[in-house]
């Protein structure tokens, strides 16, 4: 047993963090976050050239990571600065393109960028539920229907897109210039877009596409899960910084001992948050996948919320402004359940899997 | 036992709900269940309607021109307002300086102050907290210091609700600083035009405008501003805290959110079939309704009570703790109801052709946000336990 990472992913995990704290301080997290396109190209370019996109491809797909463990240590790294650069899609596109043995050196080199568009309005979750249509045409195909809450769309270069196709979830690539998208910065900062589709030309990736969508979304689920993670850490240590030197009736905060209680509360949920992450990264390319990354975004979807608003309380007012850190982390924490599928959403995957059993 | 209104109170309901069906503009109650945010001017003009009829400052003497309601009529009044997506009435006139002019203030400043209030003359705001003076008000720092006629202030007040509004603040001041901290407190009002008072905003979570902070340097105000004994503020911002009291379960609000957020699970399809109908949901659905159940009665039982014994008594911590976390409840649901289309930024889809959410939900994850600071501000939760634990348990 070692629970230890390897050197090489240390040192990504690492060199990331340290670039992410020198170079995208939360201020200027803030200013690319809230505005299209919610990006900052040269910050990019340079988050690649440290490897934080190759770590996600395996070496026989031109990278050097590709393991939930890759995966988890470039997002976690991105939580901790809240980076809301369009890294998710790329995660998830390069699981795809890793699937159909396509040429991805584009997305790992961060020349073209990615998004994957798998949710709709009425089915942000559900593979089986998508109503995007593809048709054959000349040599082609045309897509049509509307994709929403596309992560890194209103950005993406390429997009991915889950349609039908002779009755199954298909895999296409579109690219985003013949498409209608529109971008828009989320609550939590980052951008996503709606992408409208309508006989819009598309190249055929994967007819029978559900095995594979259903590993990207889990290689999504389990990056948002360490994501979060690296989130709640920074947020928890902020919160037990202001608790030792905030000073009401003439103590620090931090000697009530109700709040001390809770800070070690939030302290039990993020250890077990880091857990379910370790064994749904260790799990990604085994038969459960979808079991754990389940219970890991479950998990993750209660203790996130626990961990913003038990931050905000403890904090008082002052958690409240745009101006304090703590409260963009309170947002993302707090948002991120709703991407790749929810906290409710995942419980139910779990369940199902009792019954099977 | 018998949990039902009177009939004079059920005759009162039904004329408060049809005056509201017929002077409340649509306008008005639209913006309301939108939930964007409202415009000083509508403030404004829903008080001076409530006013023409004499509704408006609820908690006032019937000599100061307030209607002379029992707590029970207050509160149907303030539930069937909800009901109709009335605005709140901004509480910092009418509902705090106003009672304390009536108890602490001086005949001259009753007769000149409360009727600019009713009329909408001024627009008061709160100056008590300070960046280092929250939960522990007592040791705010701000000082007044007496010269001739004068007090020459100085300091900074923060989270100023409204503040950008008004023209008006009521602050406490340090008078004494030799005293023990709640002994050597006074109670000023401010003409916010006073020469030294700048305004900042302050923007919060969700990115609204609300609050703000207040810098006074050398700022002269006169004597006859001071509202009852010097150094004796500390005995008003107490009494100001029951007066805040009224209201506080906020179970007239938390019954408007959970009919939206049935009605959003009735609309919003979520894997082939309408959300209320999937089991996860509607659990969490019908957990809140059970509290808030309960809350209306614990409510009501408070209420029967203070109406007995003429006062509220410690145990309305209760309801500020519970009402507070019920409605946060709610507004968790009425986000998590949209799933991932809760997420843009409001206002920042700006093409209308491309439809999100049910209409009137877009600012649903804005306002869960938002919502945070009712279980931080009148007195935080934990303070209201720390209040429960000493007057209740006695430990
Ligand atoms: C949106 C908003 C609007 C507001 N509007 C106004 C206004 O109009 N006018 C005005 O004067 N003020 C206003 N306030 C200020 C509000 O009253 C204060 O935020 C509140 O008193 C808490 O103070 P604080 O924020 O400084 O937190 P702190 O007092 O620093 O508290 C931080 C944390 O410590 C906890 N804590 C403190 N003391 C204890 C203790 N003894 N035991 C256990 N826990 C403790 C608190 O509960 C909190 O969790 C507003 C605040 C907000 C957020």
């Amino acid at each position: 047993m070692d629970f230890n990472l390897t050197e090489d992913r240390r040192m990504l995990q690492d060199s990331l963090t340290r670039y992410l704290g020198d170079k995208y301080p939360v201020d200027h997290r803030n200013k690319v976050a809230y505005a299209l396109p919610c990006h900052d190209p040269a910050k990019w370019e340079e988050l690649a050239e440290l490897g934080a996109l190759f770590a996600l491809a395996p070496e026989d797909a031109g990278g050097f990571g590709g393991t939930g463990f890759d995966i988890m240590v470039v997002f976690e790294a991105l939580g901790r600065a809240l980076n809301p650069e369009p890294m998710l899609g790329a995660a998830m596109a390069s699981r795809l393109l890793t699937k159909v043995g396509a040429d991805q050196e584009g997305l790992l080199s961060g020349a073209v960028k990615y998004a994957v568009a798998v949710g709709e309005v009425e089915a942000p979750y559900e593979l089986d539920q998508i109503a995007c249509t593809a048709t054959a045409k000349g040599d082609g195909h045309v897509l049509s229907g509307r994709k929403s809450s596309v992560y890194g769309g209103q950005a993406a270069d390429v997009i991915l897109v889950a349609a039908m196709l002779d009755g199954k979830p298909a895999l296409f690539q579109v690219q985003a210039s013949d498409a209608q998208i529109a971008g828009y910065p989320m609550m939590d900062g980052g951008g996503a877009a709606e992408v409208l589709l309508d006989d819009t030309p598309a190249t055929l990736l994967l007819a029978d596409a559900a095995e594979a969508l259903t590993d990207a979304l889990n290689a999504g689920a389990l990056a948002l899960c360490a994501e979060a993670v690296g989130a709640m850490e920074v947020t928890h240590a902020t919160t037990l910084d202001y608790l030792r030197t905030r000073k009401q009736f003439g103590v620090p905060i931090g000697k009530f001992q109700v709040l001390q209680h809770r800070a070690v509360d939030m302290l039990t949920e993020i250890e077990q948050s880091r857990s379910i992450t370790i064994k749904a990264a260790a799990e990604l390319d085994g038969p459960d996948a979808s079991r754990f990354v389940s219970m890991a975004k479950n998990l993750i979807g209660r203790a996130a919320r626990l961990v913003a608003e038990e931050a905000i309380q403890m904090h008082g007012g002052i958690a409240m402004t745009w101006e304090y850190p703590i409260s963009h982390y309170a947002k993302r924490l707090v948002m991120l359940d709703a991407q790749l599928g929810d906290t409710d959403y995942h419980l139910s995957r779990v369940m199902a899997g009792l019954r099977a059993a | 036992m018998d949990l039902s209104f009177s009939p004079e109170e059920i005759a009162f309901r039904d004329e408060v709900r049809t005056y509201l069906a017929e002077n409340l503009p649509k306008r008005i109650s639209d913006a309301v269940r939108n939930g964007t945010e409202q415009t000083k001017e509508m403030a404004e003009e829903w008080h001076a309607i409530l006013n023409r009829k004499g509704w408006l400052a609820t908690t006032w003497g019937v000599e100061f021109g307030g209607p002379g309601w029992t707590p029970v009529q207050k509160h149907i009044f303030e539930e069937e307002c909800c009901r109709a997506y009335a605005p709140r009435i901004v509480p910092f006139g009418l509902n705090m300086l106003g009672p304390v002019l009536q108890a602490f203030g001086t005949k001259e400043q009753q007769d000149t102050i409360l009727p600019r209030i009713l009329d909408g003359t001024d627009w008061w705001c709160q100056g008590y907290s300070e960046p280092g003076a929250g939960s522990d008000l007592a040791s705010l720092k701000t000082r007044a210091v007496r010269d001739g006629d004068h007090y020459v202030i100085n300091g900074q007040k923060t989270w100023t609700t409204l503040g950008q509004h008004a023209n008006k603040i009521f602050c406490l001041c340090r008078t004494d600083p030799e005293a023990k901290q709640q002994e050597g407190i006074s109670f000023i009002l401010v003409d916010l035009d006073t020469p030294g008072i700048e305004m900042r905003p302050i923007k919060l979570i969700e990115g609204g405008h609300e609050v703000n902070e207040v810098f006074f340097t050398d700022v002269r105000v006169p004597v006859s501003n001071l509202v009852g004994e010097e150094n004796k503020g500390w005995t008003i911002a107490k009494f100001l805290l029951t007066h805040e009291r009224t209201g506080i379960a906020g179970v007239g609000f938390s019954m408007q959110s959970l009919e939206e957020v049935k009605a959003l699970a009735r609309k919003v399809r979520r894997g082939g079939r309408p959300l209320i109908e999937d089991p996860l949901f509607a659990a969490r659905i019908a957990r809140a309704e059970i509290d808030l159940e309960a809350m209306k009665i614990t409510n009501l039982r408070m209420l029967f009570k203070a109406q007995q014994q003429g006062a509220p008594g410690p145990e309305t911590s209760i309801l500020k703790i519970k009402g507070t976390v019920i409605h946060q409840e709610l507004k968790d649901l009425a986000r998590r109801a949209l799933g991932p289309v809760a997420a843009p930024f409001p206002g920042s889809m700006t093409d209308g052709n491309i439809m999100f959410g049910p209409e009137g939900t877009s600012n649903n994850a804005a306002r869960y946000f938002n919502n945070r600071k009712t279980s931080i501000f009148g007195g935080s939760n934990e303070i209201q336990r720390n209040i429960l634990t000493k007057t209740m348990l006695e430990l």
